[in-house]
């Protein structure tokens, strides 16, 4: 009789695992498909010849030509430039923010995310018609001193636009190293004599630095990968817009595109493993409650604080006034500010084009929903499952970060173009649903971890004691887990959305046509004109909007934690 | 004898190449209150886990009621736990929490109410099943966990280490209210601890783990007065150890030699032989069978040790001494020290204790 009742039962035991097995493998599938195999694909043709042996003559001839070796050393003095000023603005901001408390400390704060929710090629074209050879500032500085700086031309402008923009990863990064510090470790170097600077430099600074050196290396990534600034500024000198440049107008059999966005991954992959590796060193001084008290500052040394923000702040905001004032602008054209205001531009995007913004929603809803089903999916899997291959899906899923959009794009272009898809009777690529995938695929990262992060909170006993009260395993999940994890999910959806509202270097290689384009394109094509400028502003300011909306909600749900959402 | 409740045969559980717990034997029957008591890693929270269907063991049956439920999923088996962080949903409100496994059974709508407040009176804490557990102190929280258990009605109580993240006052409190609460019921229980006082006031029946294995199994006092082997003379308990030889059999008493040179009387174990064996032997004295007296005094029990005090810690209920005589500590709790002469450090004085009191084990 024994025998009996356990045979059913230890059949179902079986096949929970085989499940847990058939969905790990239909993940791995669907990511290799779409994430290994373009990259492959990538790395193959510039690595292969004509016969399809393996060569190097490729990469040879890359670095034989000028135009390359100039475009790699710009790439890496702009990146390092980026971080160099970027973080003269992000340390001081960091540190006032965790170890002072002051009257208008929500000046610091603000900063943080006031250069986040403004897409940098967005603020390129404003910052174009205020710092521009004939942006405001150059017209006053003509008719009060007959003179002009160049802020905006060539390299100069990319790596101004750039900083404006990367800052606060560097910021919020130190950030939250500084405020993990436990105070009784500071406290105990003090109790032994060691204080004022000798203390930063000994104790704190070390202590902070994973934080900081993680968020440098993250700008550094996204400057390097950053198409849309230098595509606005028209400056092509760098590896991302030749990579681009030669795949769209030379075509998609141009190996040296393909040479070039090696490089790009390379870079990549290169400076995050080395930021993953000093992220690992910053546990050690990790507290998890009772952060250290904030100082009180007041007098001279608040205002000295509140003058500093107070300019960090002014020239942040620069890019937001610039894009507002164009979007009401009827005509901005080698004037202090525009000569006449209009509501057409808005007329123009919400009724004669309004499929831009439709899009935009369309494919971010879409891709965000698929990315939180995935994420939660594969989170569970990494956390709760016991089955071969989680450490392969866990990398599959995380590579995305590392691969810089115009890659991933060149991949797809590569493997899906002129190739039917099976039910879809067309390429893939010629199809809107090529950007939900790769929306998807690039933000997959940030909801596995958001997801990862939930899931570990919820103690294992929380779904045991339900099991041991009476629920099955889809019970437990969706009367105990589910709620458990849904601040993680929502959050991890909201970062997706918001990041792929903005997203410009896969979009502009992948839209398929005009009107299948979301705003990001949208904006690239108006401002491709003087006439459209005051348009793709507008459409700019919708941008504006729903990253700001998606920054409030998620800070709503993330509390103080948010800048934990934008580390590696 | 009524049939076992719960029954463990021959149970083996790997971890890799380890075995947590192997060839592990027991029945436990309705009504008694069962501890597994062992250190961190005896394998006694996996016994407790493979018999509530969170683990598979590799090895062996579980019976339950005389059936096997070895490969029965843990929502099918009916058994109630508390686990040692409680396990309380933060989602939910105390009545929703205690609520959870009558509404998965499907008990009628009317029914659940009255049931959840009078599982929550029975704990003593009623009119919190408004709030959320997180405004609930650490002892509140246990007994929400306790009537969420209680209130299905389990075949059997399942309970890992629940008092352990109290504070000390608390778990004395909540060690007595368990063990009225688990006698009125007559609930069988299963409580794994590595807290020996708990194990010894709370129990029918003791086993005692070590590396995977059940070493002694019995009833607190037995377990207590009569251990089977060094650990668990050590570990339920403290103890004095020493190694010795046995010289001869004189006057019904064993005289010892030990490693350090003292001359210890022993009762002779039960079944004990042959004497004159001068075989290594282990011998053990719990500190509270031990007196201290002034050396000039004549010692009231066969056994004697002269020596100085080390440490000595008053505590009001008893006095802990450590004496050291032949580069030996002799550990002593002298309770009821009212009358009784306070020795401080450095004085000289003379430890005694009775030959009954001489315990001799197997190392």
């Amino acid at each position: 009789m024994a025998k009996s009742e356990a045979a059913p039962v230890f059949a179902l035991g079986i096949r929970l695992d085989w499940r847990q097995a058939g969905i790990l493998l239909t993940l791995l599938g669907l990511l290799t498909f779409f994430i290994l195999v373009p990259i492959a694909r990538v790395l193959w043709v510039s690595l292969s010849n004509d016969e399809g042996s393996l060569t190097l003559v490729h990469f040879a001839n890359f670095f034989l030509r000028p135009l390359f070796r100039e475009s790699l050393w710009n790439s890496f003095v702009a990146g390092l430039l980026v971080v160099f000023f970027g973080s003269l603005i992000a340390v001081p901001l960091a540190y006032l923010s965790v170890r002072y408390d002051f009257k208008g400390k929500i000046l610091v704060n603000t900063l943080a995310t006031l250069p986040l929710v403004i897409p940098p090629f967005v603020g390129a074209v404003a910052l174009q018609l205020i710092l521009g050879r004939s942006g405001t500032v150059n017209l006053l500085l003509m008719r009060w001193f007959d003179m002009s700086i160049p802020f905006m031309e060539g390299l100069t402008g990319v790596v101004l636009v750039q900083t404006l923009h990367f800052f606060p990863f560097i910021m919020l990064n130190t950030a939250v190293s500084l405020s993990n510090i436990d105070p009784s470790l500071e406290e105990m170097a003090q109790n032994m004599g060691c204080h004022g600077l000798r203390l930063f430099r000994r104790v704190t600074l070390p202590l902070m630095l994973p934080g900081f050196i993680a968020g440098c290396l993250l700008t550094f990534i996204r400057a390097v990968d950053d198409l849309g600034t230098p595509l606005m500024l028209n400056y092509k000198n760098l590896l991302a817009p030749q990579a681009y440049l030669r795949i769209t107008t030379i075509g998609i059999d141009d190996v040296d595109g393909y040479v070039i966005c090696v490089i790009l991954v390379g870079i990549s992959l290169a400076s995050l493993l080395v930021a993953r590796k000093y992220l690992s060193l910053s546990e050690y001084a990790t507290l998890h409650q009772g952060a250290a008290v904030a100082r009180p500052v007041a007098g001279m040394k608040r205002l000295a604080i509140l003058l500093f923000c107070g300019l960090v702040l002014t020239v942040s905001l620069l890019p937001h006034i610039g894009i507002v004032i164009l979007s009401f602008a009827k005509v901005w054209s080698f004037s202090l500010l525009p000569t006449a205001y209009t509501l057409d531009n808005f007329t123009e995007i919400f009724f004669r084009a309004p499929h831009f913004v439709k899009n935009t929603l369309l494919y971010t809803v879409l891709a965000a929903g698929l990315d939180v089903f995935l994420g939660a999916i594969i989170a569970f899997l990494l956390i709760r499952s016991r089955v071969w291959g989680t450490n392969a899906l866990d990398a599959v899923a995380t590579l995305p970060i590392a691969i810089p959009g115009v890659v991933l794009a060149v991949g797809y272009l590569r493997v899906f173009h002129g190739w039917d898809f099976p039910g879809l009777g067309a390429p893939l690529t010629s199809t809107w649903i090529i950007l939900v995938v790769a929306y998807t695929v690039r933000r997959l990262p940030y909801t596995v971890r958001a997801c990862y992060a939930a899931l570990q909170q919820v103690h294992i006993s929380l779904e045991e004691s339900a099991q041991n009260l009476g629920a099955n395993r889809l019970h437990t999940f969706v009367k105990i887990t589910l709620p458990l994890i849904s601040g993680g999910l929502v959050a991890g959806g909201l970062i997706a959305f918001m990041t792929n509202c903005v997203e410009l270097s896969s979009t502009i290689m992948l839209v398929p046509r005009i009107e299948s384009g979301p705003i990001s394109y949208g904006i690239y094509i108006y401002m491709q004109s003087p006439l459209g400028r005051a348009a793709g502003a507008a459409l700019g300011v919708v941008a504006i909007v729903l990253v700001s909306l998606g920054t409030y909600l998620t800070y709503r749900i993330f509390g103080g934690r948010t800048g934990s959402a934008f580390r590696i | 004898m009524p049939a076992s409740q719960v029954r463990l045969e021959n149970i083996g559980k790997r971890y890799g190449e380890i075995w947590a717990v192997r060839h592990v034997d027991l029945e436990i029957a309705k009504g008694e209150f069962y501890t597994l008591l062992g250190p961190s890693g005896c394998g006694k929270t996996t016994l407790l886990r493979a018999i509530a269907g969170f683990i598979s063991p590799d090895e062996g049956t579980v019976f339950l009621d005389g059936q096997s439920v070895t490969h029965m999923p843990p929502w099918k088996r009916n058994l109630g736990m508390v686990f040692q962080n409680y396990a309380l949903w933060p989602h939910m409100t105390v009545f929703d929490n205690v609520a959870f496994g009558l509404k998965e059974r499907k008990v009628p709508r009317r029914e659940v109410e009255p049931r959840v407040l009078a599982a929550l009176a029975q704990v003593g804490l009623k009119g919190t099943e408004g709030r959320r557990p997180s405004q609930l102190s650490g002892g509140q929280q246990q007994r929400v966990a306790l009537a969420r258990t209680l209130v299905i009605q389990p075949r059997v109580l399942l309970l890992d280490e629940p008092l352990s993240n109290l504070d000390a006052k608390l778990r004395q409190e909540m060690r007595l209210e368990l063990l009225k609460l688990q006698r009125d019921i007559g609930l069988t229980t299963i409580y794994v601890t590595h807290d020996q006082e708990e194990a010894l006031t709370l129990s029918t029946r003791i086993a005692v783990m070590n590396l995977g294995k059940v070493i002694q199994e019995g009833k607190p006092r037995e377990i207590y007065e009569s251990p089977r082997d060094s650990f668990v003379a050590a570990f339920v308990g403290k103890s004095n150890f020493f190694s010795g030889t046995i010289i001869r059999s004189l006057d019904g008493f064993l005289e010892i030699k030990t490693a350090e040179g003292f001359q210890i009387k022993a009762a002779p174990p039960p079944g004990y032989q042959s004497p004159g064996d001068s075989r290594k032997i282990l011998l053990y004295v719990r500190p509270e069978a031990i007196d201290v007296i002034e050396s000039a005094d004549e010692p009231p029990k066969v056994n004697r040790i002269t020596g100085r005090v080390a440490a000595s810690a008053y505590q009001g209920s008893l006095v802990e001494y450590e004496i050291e005589s032949a580069g030996r500590i002799i550990r002593v709790n002298e309770t009821n020290p009212k009358g009784k002469p306070l020795f401080q450090r450095g004085d000289e004085a003379t430890v005694t204790f009775a030959a009954d009191d001489v315990g001799i084990v197997s190392e």
